[in-house]
């Protein structure tokens, strides 16, 4: 047995899609928050729609208002299922937010799903302004509303194409003890947060690592620490 | 192997994946660069996990890995006639096979219907139990044989009657399959609530002698979109099943597995819908022919559709 990758240790939502090849790919489901501000990005997306149509088909009389009907139809009940299905998987508020629904498998949506998680929002919506659904996801940690779970779909973030690492460079310094796994992952996580991190509160998770860093203080531990990560990753 | 050395070995394929996942003729079906690179990614990624590398690696591997399984496993692959091949086998199949669900949801709906049409020839009275005056008042208005235009109001036309009828009909349908989520509590209540409306005008009209210019109009769409009604019904029914019988499943798995079968149901409602909205606006309100005709033109459509449902499909396709 391999020691479990850190990954799986502490508190994450990624959900793992087993693929045939034999490996786990990560998924990362999207929350209330995010799916809510897509939802309402859509909404006023929805809305600026109709009252274009509105201005146009106001001019038309009679066959205006059969255009309306059609188009309120239209954009409550399919045009979100449309555009997941025509538009990678995603309706403008989500890719405004970064989002895209895909099967559990982590396959693009097609009709059969998006068409009825779409429908099944009505229930969502119940008792008054997605109650259900947000009590849904409450209680799984995919985070999937009911129409999710008939559909067998998820809401995940758009994996940001490319991706880079960066391990600020420095002398590599050789750790003064064997360092496992899971140990190591750590070293080479705080390495690449660094940068994100204030120096003091770089400085104090730095600190915390005291074998590493030979009880150094403040700014040489956040320096050493980088340097076992250098060594780590095989730089000179 | 250390991750700067094992970057420097690899760092080009990653390129090169990056650039194939760009390309839509590099990713299309048969194209067997792709899957060779993926698989090699795929490698990769299992190695630099396995060996802690630093997480941006991982995540980048990750990433990569994802979308190349987007494309691979998201291909359409080479099926034509897909549309085709659901009505012309696949629904009537689905259908049949569901028969259990579609009786009940007919008898849920058709009951009450029947049953108070036949109670209101009795008890007329009893109509204001079930409308309201003013929806009574509409219907006189627009079935009184002396409206030139039978089943719709003064200012109505028939464009805005069809798309009234998608806009309105297409969404009971709908929500009489959602609620079917509700442990099918909710499609049953919208099947019993339609069938007690539609049965209300149906009684009422007849009882004042209106039933003429009533059924008459009827006749022709009522193949279509009472069956549209049914087939919604069995597609909520069938989630509903799946919550309160999962059966040897989870009710997770059981809820996945029935929505894969009620949504076909679904599609096929919505059909039916469609072309019942065409037929109310454009064939019910024409006045030039007898009733006769539009009795034995529904009666037709009827015969059609059951014919539809129960024959095609019954052979395997080749």
């Amino acid at each position: 047995m391999q020691p479990a990758p850190l990954s799986a240790v502490v508190l994450d939502t990624a959900h793992e899609v087993a693929t045939p090849e034999g490996i786990d790919i990560e998924l990362r489901p999207a929350g209330p928050v995010a799916r809510a501000s897509a939802w309402l990005v859509d909404l006023l997306i929805r809305a600026g729609i109709l009252l274009l149509i509105a201005l146009v088909a106001g001019a038309l009389g009679k066959f205006g208002s059969a255009v309306m009907l059609l188009s309120l139809f239209f954009l409550e009940w399919l045009f979100p299922a449309w555009c997941e299905v025509h538009w990678n998987g995603a309706t403008p508020g989500k890719k405004a937010l970064g989002l895209v629904v895909v099967h559990d498998d982590g396959t693009p949506v097609r009709w059969p799903a998006a068409l009825t998680r779409n429908l099944l929002r009505a229930v969502d919506f119940l008792p008054m302004l997605y109650l259900f659904g947000f009590a849904a996801m409450s209680a799984n940690r995919d985070f999937k509303r009911l129409g999710d779970f008939a559909a067998g779909t998820l809401v995940v973030y758009r994996p940001a194409p490319g991706g880079s690492h960066n391990v600020p460079l420095a002398p590599a310094i050789a750790p003064a003890l064997a360092l496992s796994l899971a140990e190591q992952r750590a070293v080479l996580d705080f390495a690449e947060r660094s940068i994100a991190l204030t120096p003091e509160r770089a400085a104090e998770l730095a600190e915390i690592a005291q074998p590493l860093t030979g009880g150094a203080r403040d700014a040489a531990a956040t320096e050493r620490l980088i340097g076992v990560a250098n060594h780590l990753l095989g730089r000179p | 192997m250390k991750q700067a050395a094992f970057e420097a070995v690899h760092e080009s394929d990653w390129q090169e994946f990056e650039r194939l996942l760009g390309d839509d003729k590099a990713t299309a079906p048969g194209n067997v660069d792709f899957p060779r690179l993926y698989r090699r990614i795929c490698q990769q990624l299992a190695l630099a996990r396995d060996r802690a590398y630093g997480p941006g690696l991982v995540d980048r591997l990750n990433a990569l890995a994802l979308r190349g399984h987007r494309v691979l496993y998201g291909a359409d692959g080479i099926r034509r006639n897909q549309l085709a091949e659901f009505f012309l086998r696949q629904l009537p199949r689905v259908v049949r096979e569901e028969l259990r669900l579609v009786l009940a949801a007919a008898a849920l709906f058709f009951g009450p219907l029947a049953l108070v049409a036949l109670a209101l020839q009795v008890y007329p009275d009893f109509v204001g139990y079930l409308l309201e005056p003013r929806q009574i008042a509409d219907f006189q208005q627009m079935y009184d044989p002396a409206n030139p235009r039978p089943g719709m109001r003064e200012a109505d036309s028939n464009v805005v009657m069809f798309a009234y009828y998608i806009w309105n009909n297409v969404k009971i349908g709908f929500q009489t399959f959602a609620s079917g989520m509700l442990f099918g509590l909710g499609t049953i209540f919208y099947l019993v609530l339609n069938g007690l409306r539609i049965g209300a005008a149906a009684g009422y009209l007849t009882h004042i002698g209106f039933g003429v210019p009533f059924w008459s109009f009827v006749a022709g769409h009522s193949a279509p979109e009472l069956s549209a009604i049914v087939l919604s019904g069995a597609a909520g029914l069938r989630l509903g099943a799946a919550l309160v019988a999962p059966g040897r499943l989870t009710r997770r798995a059981a809820l996945a597995a029935a929505a894969r079968r009620a949504v076909q149901l679904v599609y096929g409602a919505a059909a039916l819908f469609t072309l019942a909205a065409f037929i109310e606006a454009f064939w019910s309100p024409l006045q030039l022919l007898p009733p006769q005709t539009k009795y034995a033109v529904g009666a037709a459509l009827w015969a059609a559709l059951i014919a539809y449902l129960a024959l095609p499909g019954r052979h395997r396709a080749r």
